[in-house]
């Protein structure tokens, strides 16, 4: 069993029976659907969340974008209901609804008064097997998608810092891609194409139903039966994964957009946390690792980059357990008044080394380990991300049951697997960076104003 | 588990459409018996700070937020009220900036501050566990109380405010919100955005920034708000201690009424980009106008619903030309702005542009149908119980209920004046308030 800092015990021990979700039941219906239900009494209103494993990271040269505009069309009719009806019945009954794509899955989700349930579930079993996929809507729809990808990325500097950063990081693996699609492929996607995707994908056997709120589980499963329980399974061969090379070294970009300040993103290789291997305690200490950089205001980037040297103005670092495939450990942001991207990479650098070289402190881990606990209790003010919680895990291939763990496996790493996994990983010949090199924004700053002129756009 | 607004920030999912909208509200017939609205406890500190107070013993926690009408809209020079707020948690009382930090987070709480242009704000979350909560709140009081404003923690933040303001100028969205607001309100402090401008930041002292405190960071001036597993003797305890620094001070004056607008104005700025921003807008109500509910329930169905609304509709689902259009309300202090906005690629500015006006002249002359303001009653009404489900969400409806003194039954009257609204009240009201010859237009593009 791992070893709990005494502290951190107490403060477990007392709230153990808050921490522990006791209250989910699962079911796997006959064709493969998987119901999580989460009970919260605290309200009487209820999330429900559809969660398919897909996502950009699915995908491959040509089509990328295409998870990403399937859940567009997802709001476009089924056979059934026509093209906004899914929306309108949402709203008509108090809810809220929205979808969201990622790189290793599309969700989506309802939220509503807890009598409710049953309308968004009888939707969303109708849109799992039933899409129209009309062509006009597509036709409309793909435009929506481009503007989408203009506003996000092609307009905005440090979006498309990031863009290049992660397609100059990966040779082949598909984390390489933007979610949104490269511009290429939107341009040349098709309501085929989609409907191909939307075959192959949504499906009860690759989805999973997550459902957080004042409800009693065996009604749930009795309507999810009586929605889902009749749709038909697919076959589901998963793309074949293509292994990232290993990096042979130091790889460096530079990024020309029209921009005021410049920006740095700098990523090193690192494992994720994999299904067959539970076990390891290398995810865990490189998520440590980047809460003693970046885990708040007296965490080591605040406290000696934007504090101390003042060589910062903002930085994060940011790494991510839970992911299908491995991803990085990535830390970004701009230099202070005065300083150069130049200056903050070698005062980032500085803090690699000191990680390898020293162990952290006693105090530092402790202040991490009360963190985690406070969130976990503070995660359980919202039904929406206690519901995300058991998706994304379930959904890039681990069990929900991971995040009761995550706590004391998080807390039982030690100064010296922070040490090795910033020695075995946080090295240059992993290391990919990408820098934003301003370019001149015109006459931006100046307005022309034309008083007075009523009707010029009409 | 892991955070996932860190966790995410790099690769934003790709949400359809922005989530955040605003549901206020809806019917009685949807709200299940056992339903109860959160009963609010209100009382003053002895120094005479507002207090309100939501009791939520089902978790371990407390969110405590303190406002005060200390926004761009009271600063002497812009940028003062944000870098006033953002420097109190920068050492106070007997330690600086890193003591505060660390003891805050030894014991996992979290404290955020913010500043617009009525309030300005701390949030603070904790445990209520010992020694998480004396800890919390002792540092609270000195932060409140007794800030140090030293001159290196002046020096920092201003130019770390001066980066940001940098880096707004690569943004068209907040260059073109930000010329809005300047054409719209003129010479009215509502004019100033809060994060201020270049040369004013850069010349801020520690006077500046003293007298701002001096001035508005006094208990009559602040509103608690309190919602956590704490019992009402607990909570009066608190919201005294945590007091106990600020002077009485007074109320501050109210701000000057703003102008009506009585010309149409068209701002170009020129940006490198390939998608046009339009923003257009005008004065419109304060917080406690008769006309606010009909205008409310009018605007959700124009352009505040998301993908439901005619906008929406027309702009978005019926021909594709953004992914996000919408309309917004902002009564403030103040008459705040009525705002509409949109993003499309160049070439498709002035068809996008015309359809906007075309939407807003044919709303404000017909109003609503009969179909349309049923469809936004049951909307507003039915969403609301999930809008006031958790302590976070309580704690801002305190706040914005103390600040703006609406009653205390607000919550619990809420449902009955949606439900109240007539096509006939929306049309009027829009006729009143609403003026599509009176607007102010701004497009962020490349000028051809």
């Amino acid at each position: 069993m791992p070893k709990i800092f005494i502290i951190a015990t107490i403060l477990l021990s007392l709230l153990s029976p808050i921490l522990a979700d006791s209250k989910v039941h699962e079911q796997i219906l006959a064709n493969g659907l998987k119901v999580i239900v989460k009970e919260d009494h605290r309200a009487p209103i209820v999330i429900s969340q559809v969660w398919y494993k897909v996502g950009s990271s699915y995908e491959h040269d040509g089509v990328t974008g295409i998870s990403h505009a399937l859940e567009h069309m997802m709001f476009k009719g089924t056979q059934k209901y026509g093209p906004g009806k899914f929306s309108e019945i949402i709203a008509a009954n108090g809810g809220s609804e929205n979808a969201f794509t990622g790189r290793d899955y599309t969700a989506y989700f309802q939220k509503l008064a807890k009598d409710r349930l049953e309308i968004a579930l009888e939707l969303e079993a109708d849109r799992m097997r039933n899409l129209a996929l009309l062509p006009a809507e597509y036709a409309k729809e793909i435009k929506v998608v481009t503007e989408e990808r203009r506003l996000r990325t092609d307009d905005n500097p440090t979006a498309l810092t990031v863009e290049h950063f992660y397609a100059a990081a990966y040779m082949i693996a598909p984390y390489r891609n933007p979610i949104i699609g490269w511009m290429s492929d939107l341009k040349t996607m098709s309501v085929d194409k989609l409907q191909t995707w939307y075959q192959k994908w949504y499906a009860p056997n690759n989805a999973t139903l997550v459902v957080v709120g004042d409800v009693e589980p065996t009604q749930v499963f009795a309507l999810a039966n009586k929605y889902f329980g009749h749709l038909q399974a697919e076959k589901i061969s998963h793309p074949i994964i293509r292994t990232e090379p290993k990096q042979l070294g130091l790889k460096r970009i530079a990024v020309k957009a029209p921009a005021k300040e410049s920006y740095l993103v700098m990523g090193y290789k690192t494992p994720t946390l994999e299904p067959t291997k539970l076990e390891d305690w290398e995810p865990y200490a490189l998520d440590m690792l980047s809460y003693i950089l970046d885990g708040g205001s007296s965490a080591r980037f605040s406290k000696q980059l934007i504090r101390g040297s003042q060589i910062a103005s903002n930085i994060d670092a940011d790494y991510s357990i839970f992911n299908r495939l491995p991803e990085m450990l990535t830390i970004d942001g701009t230099p202070a008044k005065g300083h150069t991207v130049a200056e903050l990479e070698q005062a980032i650098r500085k803090q690699i080394t000191r990680l390898q070289k020293e162990p952290v402190s006693p105090k530092e881990l402790q202040r991490v380990r009360q963190q985690i606990i406070a969130k976990k209790i503070f995660l359980k003010d919202s039904i929406f991300y206690q519901a995300m919680e058991i998706g994304i895990l379930e959904t890039v291939g681990l069990k929900w049951q991971l995040s009761d763990e995550y706590v004391s496996r998080i807390s039982a790493v030690t100064a010296e697997q922070v040490q090795l996994v910033a020695q075995k990983y946080l090295v240059d010949d992993n290391l990919t960076i990408a820098v934003l090199e301003p370019q001149p924004l015109d006459s931006a700053t100046h307005p022309v104003a034309y008083k007075g002129a009523s009707n010029i756009v009409r | 588990m892991c955070d996932y607004a860190k966790a995410s920030h790099l690769y934003d999912l790709s949400l359809r459409k922005l989530i955040g909208l605003i549901l206020l509200a809806v019917n009685l017939w949807i709200i299940p018996s056992a339903w109860a609205i959160p009963k609010i406890q209100s009382w003053n500190t002895p120094n005479g700070t507002k207090v309100l107070f939501v009791s939520a013993p089902e978790l371990p926690m407390l969110d405590v937020r303190v406002v005060f009408n200390a926004g761009s809209a009271r600063e002497a020079k812009p940028g003062v009220a944000l870098l006033t707020n953002s420097l109190l948690t920068q050492g106070a009382g007997q330690w600086d900036v890193e003591q505060i930090a660390e003891r805050l987070e030894a014991v996992g709480v979290t404290l955020s501050t913010g500043s617009l242009r009525d309030m300005s704000w701390l949030s603070l979350r904790t445990l209520i566990m010992q020694p998480a909560l004396n800890t919390a709140l002792e540092t609270l009081t000195a932060i409140l109380g007794k800030p140090l404003f030293t001159a290196k923690d002046l020096k920092r933040l201003r130019n770390t405010m001066l980066v940001a303001l940098n880096q707004e100028e690569q943004k068209p969205g907040t260059m073109g919100t930000r010329a809005l607001y300047k054409a719209i309100y003129g010479n009215h402090p509502y004019a100033n955005y809060p994060t201020g401008t270049k040369e004013a930041v850069a010349s801020i002292n520690r006077n500046d920034i003293q007298a701002h405190y001096n001035k508005y960071y006094v208990a009559k001036n602040a509103i608690i708000a309190l919602v956590g597993a704490i019992d009402r003797k607990q909570a009066e305890q608190i919201a005294t201690q945590i007091t106990s620094g600020l002077t009485t001070g007074a109320t501050p004056p109210k701000l000057p009424k703003v102008p009506k607008l009585d010309r149409n104005q068209l701002e170009l700025l020129d940006f490198p980009i390939t998608q046009s921003h339009i923003y257009i807008g005008q004065p419109c109500i304060t917080r406690n106008d008769p006309d606010y509910f009909p205008l409310y329930v009018g605007n959700h169905i124009l352009g505040g619903s998301g993908l439901v609304s005619l906008l929406s509709k027309e702009i978005r689902e019926r021909r594709g030309l953004s992914y996000s259009v919408s309309s917004a309300l902002r009564p403030m202090q103040q008459q705040g702005p009525f705002i509409m906005g949109l993003q499309t690629k160049n070439s498709q500015a002035k068809q996008a542009l015309g359809l906007l006006m075309q939407i807003l002249q044919r709303f404000v002359q017909t109003g609503p149908s009969a179909v349309e303001l049923d469809a936004a009653k049951r909307n507003i009404t039915g969403s609301f119980p999930l809008g006031i489900a958790s302590n976070s969400a309580i704690a801002e409806y305190l706040s914005m209920i103390g600040f703006y003194n609406y009653p205390l039954d607000y919550l619990d009257t809420f449902i009955a004046k949606i439900n109240a609204v007539t096509a006939e009240q929306i049309k009027a009201a829009f006729q009143r308030h609403i003026h599509p010859k009176h607007l102010v237009t701004v497009i962020v593009g490349p000028v051809q």
